[in-house]
Order: structure tokens, then C-alpha cells, then sequence
């Protein structure tokens, strides 16, 4: 009896104790919650402003000015260095080189690889094409581009020799030192190394489509062209959009092939918005003027993104709902 | 096999077979000319070597070529981006996906607008950044900023993953007395080891074949990484194309190794990048 009592006299006053102190506690736990997520936000917080964002407004700011990455940033131009950059021929052509590059894109590799996608689908060996497939993916830009530099060299390479073989006496082709041929030929490296990559996507997309539906097609008597055209490609659409989404970011913001290959040459003909950044920028040290390369390149890339979302891929972003 | 093929099938996997053609043959045409000398190379192009020069490679592996500078570079890059990368977006992700504070999606939506940014829009300030903090030529100055461009992807993905794990878990933990860090750590982290992998593997593939960054950022060829360093040796041997190919085989070869022991994980984590972002 008399220690049940205390228990609940102790338990009382432990429990007016904790009243009184509540507040300081609840503080005090709010203060180290607090100081918990700042903690742990803070270091990729530092990381990605001084790194990416501030990089960013800085693009921005500097390309208000006629600057050459060393002395004090006096020269104030406005938006001077935007309208050179729309006069300069080069730069046109590179945005040329760049929708090019976007159409054959959309017209050849990304049908490629839906086209591969269905059809890996009733053959054996189908686990195999794909670790093909994916390969070059993962090969990095720059071996990629001296791979096939030694493809297409017309002394040595593959393209050369097959030439040489059907005809002794014919002078071998230089795809790459000819301003007509250029783009095709980095084009088809850039097939070689991406087609891949919207391969994977189509595959993925195709096992989200239930077995079912294909079954009943065929059951009610649907050829395998009818059950692609009414049923694959129409369930494919999200993945088509993204795929197509993916290709055309990809192919306004090209750099890397295109510098190891030619560096943009013969004579500007392979030139791309991100390498006339960069002999702007790096090679002719016009920072201010590089830098409003830079801005431009993102805006194009930003409206696109947005027009594409907004109008190609709404249905898909709002959800399954449709 | 028994199994009979239709018309269709055997259509369609000849063309399939074209195309792996089409993929391998330039590898193998590597492969093969880096066990010729460059004279063969130019005499002889289709014939089959009659003798393998391993010289080309003995050369490249014992020579003053910086292979192992480039290759040791890579690892050191690959490495202490990923456990910064790590270190940095797991707490991030876990406090954006598990805690409700104000200001939360503000701090998350930054994030997400570094996935709108090609990395060329930012390429001149960044060189100018670092010149400023002094880590032009080395390998700091690749991994701090690549590493910052791999977090709102890292972070997209870790948050989403952390997000799905159920609530009565977390609460589980908390009446076994369970802080929110021992939850992280001891039960959050070893289930989004699916996620883990995702992120390691885009990481990983990113870092290995970067090109752009350490292309401005290192000068000095000891300090290069394998592919600026492979651009490095091309101008150095650009006569000695069999040196060269040698060069390109030992480059590819730690990315095809790896490639074929997580093709899986690989795959996976590239395309969930696209995906997501």
C-alpha cells in the first residue's frame, strides 16, 4: 500500500517536473533538430552552390562584359557579345550542325533502336544482343572518338581497306577532312555509341506492357504488324517521348565526340554550339564572350525542355490518369 | 536447340546479328591492330597478324608515356568522388525525404534545377572558380565540381528511394529507442542498397569517361586521367598508330571488365538517371 502510494506521489511529481520543463525541452529539441538538418544539408548545400549554381550566374554576368578571364571586368558591353554571336556565320552554322544532328536523331536512331527493341523481343539470344547493344555506352567519349578516328583514317583504316578491296585503284574516302561528309560520319559514331541507350529504354518499356494483351491480339486473329501498330508502339508512347526528349537535349548540347574527332573542323563544317563555346572561350580566351555562348546554349535548351514538357510529354508527367 | 525458327525469327535475327556486328567490329579491329606493328598496319591492313606484337603494349606498360599516371589519376578521381559524393547526399536525401521542416522543398527544388544546366553553360565561371581557390591542374579541381554536378541526380533518386521506405519502420525503431541517426544508418542505408548501387553505378561510369572538366582543369600530363590523357597520347604518337590502339585497348579494357561483371546494376543505374531526370 504504502509504496503504491509513493510510487504515485513519485510519479506526480516527476509528471508536474516534466510540465514545468517542457518548454526549455521542447526548445532544446527543436535547436538540435534543427541543427541536425543544417548539418546535414549544409556540405552538398556548399558543394553545389560554389560549384554549379554560382558558376551559373556567373555565366550570366559575364557575358555582359568584353573580358579576357585576366585583368579587372570593366569592359561593360550589355548584350553586345549576344547580338555578335547571332551575326557570326560560324555560330549559325553550328546551331545548323546542331538541329542536323537533332533530325538525324529522330529519323535514324531512335527508330533504330525501337525497331531492334521489338524485334530482340521473339529471337534467341536476346540477353546477349542487349550486352552488345549497351556496350559502347558505357566506352568513354574520347576512346570511342579515337576508335573510330582509326576506322575512318584513309591510310590505315577499316573504311579504307573495304574501299581497297573492291577497288585496288580507288583513292580511299577521308570522311573526316571532307566538309560534305563530316557530319554523317560523326553521326553514325554518335549511333554506334547512343543507340544503346534508347535500345535499353524501348526494352524496358516493352515488359511494362502486359503479356496479356498480346495473347488476346493474337487469339482474335492479329498479325504481328497489326499487334505492333495497335498495340506496342501505342503503349510505347511515354517511353517513344522520353526517348526522343532525351535525344534532342543530348544532340543540342554535343561536345565531346565532335572535339576528339575534328574538333569541329574541316573549316567549321563540324562545329556544334558546345565547341564553338569552347574555342571561344579556351582557345581565344573570350570569356565574356564564351560565356554568352554558354547562356544561349542554355536558354535554347531550357525552352525546349519546357515547350517539350509542357506540350509532348504533359500526359505523361501528369501521371497515369489519362 | 530443337526449337525450329520462323521466317520472322531468322529475319529478324539476322538483322539483330548485323547490328551487334556493326557494334563489335571497330573493337575488334583495335584489338587486332594493336598486335601489328604501324607498318603492317599501312602494307597489310586486312591480313591476319602473322606474329602478335605484344611490344606495343610492353612498351605502353614500362615506357615514360604516363600510363600509369593516367590510369592511377582516374582511380584516385573515381574514388574520392564517390565517397564525397556519398558522404554528402545521403544525409541530404534523408533529411528531404524523412523530416518536414519549412523550407524543404525550396532547398529540394534547387536541386532539381542543377538537372536543367548543361554542364557547358557553366564551364568558363568554373574555370575561373577554381583558378580563384588555386585547383587548376590538379585532381581536386575535377572531383569537387563534378561531383556537384552528380548530386541533384544523386539526390533525386536517394530522396525518392528513402521516401518509399515505410513509416511504421521508422517508428518501430524509435520505441526500440532508436535515434534518427542510428535509423539512418543502422536500417535506412543497408534497404536502399538497390538505390546505392543505382547511384554508384551512374557515378562511376560518369567519373571513369569525364572529358569536358578534366579537359580544361589538368595541364600537366602526369596529373591527367585516362581520357585526356589518351587525347595526350595521341598527340604524342601520332605516328605510331599501333601504339596508339594498344593505348586504346588498355583503356577500354577496365570499363569492359567491369561492364560485364555489373552489366545488370549498370544498365539499371544509367538509364534510371535519364529516367528521373
Amino acid at each position: 500500500m504504502q509504496t503504491a502510494h509513493q510510487d504515485s506521489t513519485w510519479a506526480t511529481a516527476s509528471q508536474a517536473s516534466r510540465t514545468q520543463q517542457a518548454p526549455i525541452n521542447k526548445r532544446l529539441r527543436t535547436g538540435t533538430r534543427w541543427l541536425f538538418i543544417v548539418l546535414c544539408l549544409l556540405p552538398s548545400m556548399i558543394l553545389f552552390l560554389v560549384f554549379v549554381l554560382l558558376p551559373v550566374i556567373q555565366a550570366a554576368y559575364y557575358s555582359l562584359y568584353n573580358w579576357n578571364g585576366l585583368g579587372p571586368l570593366d569592359n561593360f558591353q550589355g548584350l553586345k557579345n549576344y547580338a555578335s554571336i547571332f551575326q557570326d556565320p560560324v555560330f549559325i552554322g553550328a546551331i545548323i550542325h546542331n538541329l542536323v544532328i537533332v533530325a538525324l536523331s529522330l529519323l535514324v536512331q531512335v527508330p533504330l533502336a525501337l525497331v531492334l527493341a521489338i524485334l530482340v523481343q521473339n529471337v534467341p539470344g536476346k540477353r546477349f544482343f542487349r550486352l552488345v547493344y549497351f556496350l559502347p555506352y558505357v566506352l568513354s567519349e574520347v576512346v570511342t572518338g579515337l576508335i573510330w578516328s582509326f576506322i575512318y583514317d584513309p591510310n590505315i583504316g577499316l573504311i579504307s581497306d573495304l574501299t581497297k578491296l573492291f577497288n585496288p585503284s580507288a583513292v580511299p574516302p577521308a570522311f573526316l577532312a571532307d566538309t560534305r561528309t563530316v557530319l554523317i560520319a560523326i553521326f553514325i559514331v554518335m549511333i554506334w555509341k547512343y543507340f544503346g541507350f534508347h535500345f535499353v529504354l524501348y526494352v524496358a518499356g516493352l515488359q511494362n506492357i502486359p503479356a496479356e494483351l498480346f495473347e488476346a491480339a493474337r487469339i482474335d486473329g492479329a498479325n504481328s504488324w497489326e499487334v505492333t501498330r495497335d498495340i506496342t508502339l501505342p503503349l510505347l508512347g511515354s517511353t517513344i517521348r522520353l526517348s526522343a526528349f532525351l535525344a534532342i537535349l543530348g544532340s543540342l548540347q554535343y561536345f565531346d565526340l565532335i572535339y576528339v574527332m575534328t574538333s569541329g573542323g574541316p573549316l567549321f563544317s563540324s562545329d556544334t554550339m558546345a565547341t564553338y563555346l569552347y574555342h571561344k572561350g579556351f582557345q581565344n580566351f573570350q570569356l565574356g564572350y564564351g560565356s554568352a555562348v554558354g547562356v544561349t546554349i542554355f536558354i535554347i535548351c531550357f525552352v525546349f525542355a519546357i515547350f517539350y514538357q509542357r506540350w509532348v510529354m504533359r500526359r505523361d508527367l501528369a501521371g497515369a490518369a489519362e | 536447340m530443337k526449337r525450329t525458327l520462323s521466317i520472322s525469327q531468322i529475319i529478324s535475327l539476322l538483322i539483330c546479328s548485323i547490328v551487334a556486328l556493326f557494334v563489335l567490329l571497330p573493337l575488334f579491329m583495335v584489338v587486332l591492330g594493336s598486335l601489328r606493328t604501324t607498318g603492317e598496319l599501312v602494307s597489310a591492313p586486312l591480313s591476319w597478324p602473322r606474329q602478335l606484337h605484344w611490344e606495343n603494349y610492353t612498351s605502353i606498360l614500362s615506357g615514360d608515356n604516363n600510363f600509369w599516371s593516367y590510369l592511377s589519376n582516374s582511380v584516385i578521381v573515381l574514388v574520392e568522388s564517390l565517397a564525397l559524393l556519398l558522404a554528402v547526399s545521403c544525409p541530404a536525401a534523408f533529411v528531404l525525404a524523412r523530416m518536414v521542416f519549412p523550407g524543404r522543398e525550396v532547398v529540394f527544388n534547387t536541386y532539381l534545377l542543377g538537372l536543367l544546366f548543361p554542364a557547358a553553360v557553366a564551364l568558363l565561371p568554373l574555370y575561373i572558380v577554381l583558378r580563384n581557390m588555386g585547383l587548376l591542374d590538379s585532381l581536386g579541381g575535377v572531383v569537387l565540381p563534378q561531383t556537384a554536378f552528380f548530386l541533384p541526380t544523386t539526390i533525386l533518386i536517394l530522396r525518392n528511394f528513402f521516401r518509399a521506405v515505410p513509416n511504421d519502420l521508422e517508428e518501430a525503431a524509435s520505441i526500440d529507442g532508436a535515434s534518427k541517426i542510428r535509423f539512418f544508418w543502422s536500417i535506412l542505408l543497408p534497404l536502399s542498397r538497390p538505390a546505392l548501387a543505382v547511384v554508384i553505378m551512374m557515378s562511376t561510369v560518369a567519373s571513369w569517361n569525364n572529358f569536358t572538366l578534366p579537359l580544361v582543369i589538368l595541364s600537366t600530363p602526369t596529373n591527367m586521367t585516362i581520357p585526356v590523357g589518351a587525347l595526350q597520347f595521341q598527340g604524342e604518337y601520332s605516328a605510331n598508330w599501333a601504339a596508339m590502339l594498344a593505348f586504346l585497348t588498355l583503356a577500354m579494357i577496365p570499363a569492359i571488365i567491369v561492364y560485364l561483371m555489373a552489366e545488370r546494376q549498370i544498365v539499371a543505374g544509367l538509364t534510371a538517371g535519364a529516367l528521373k531526370g
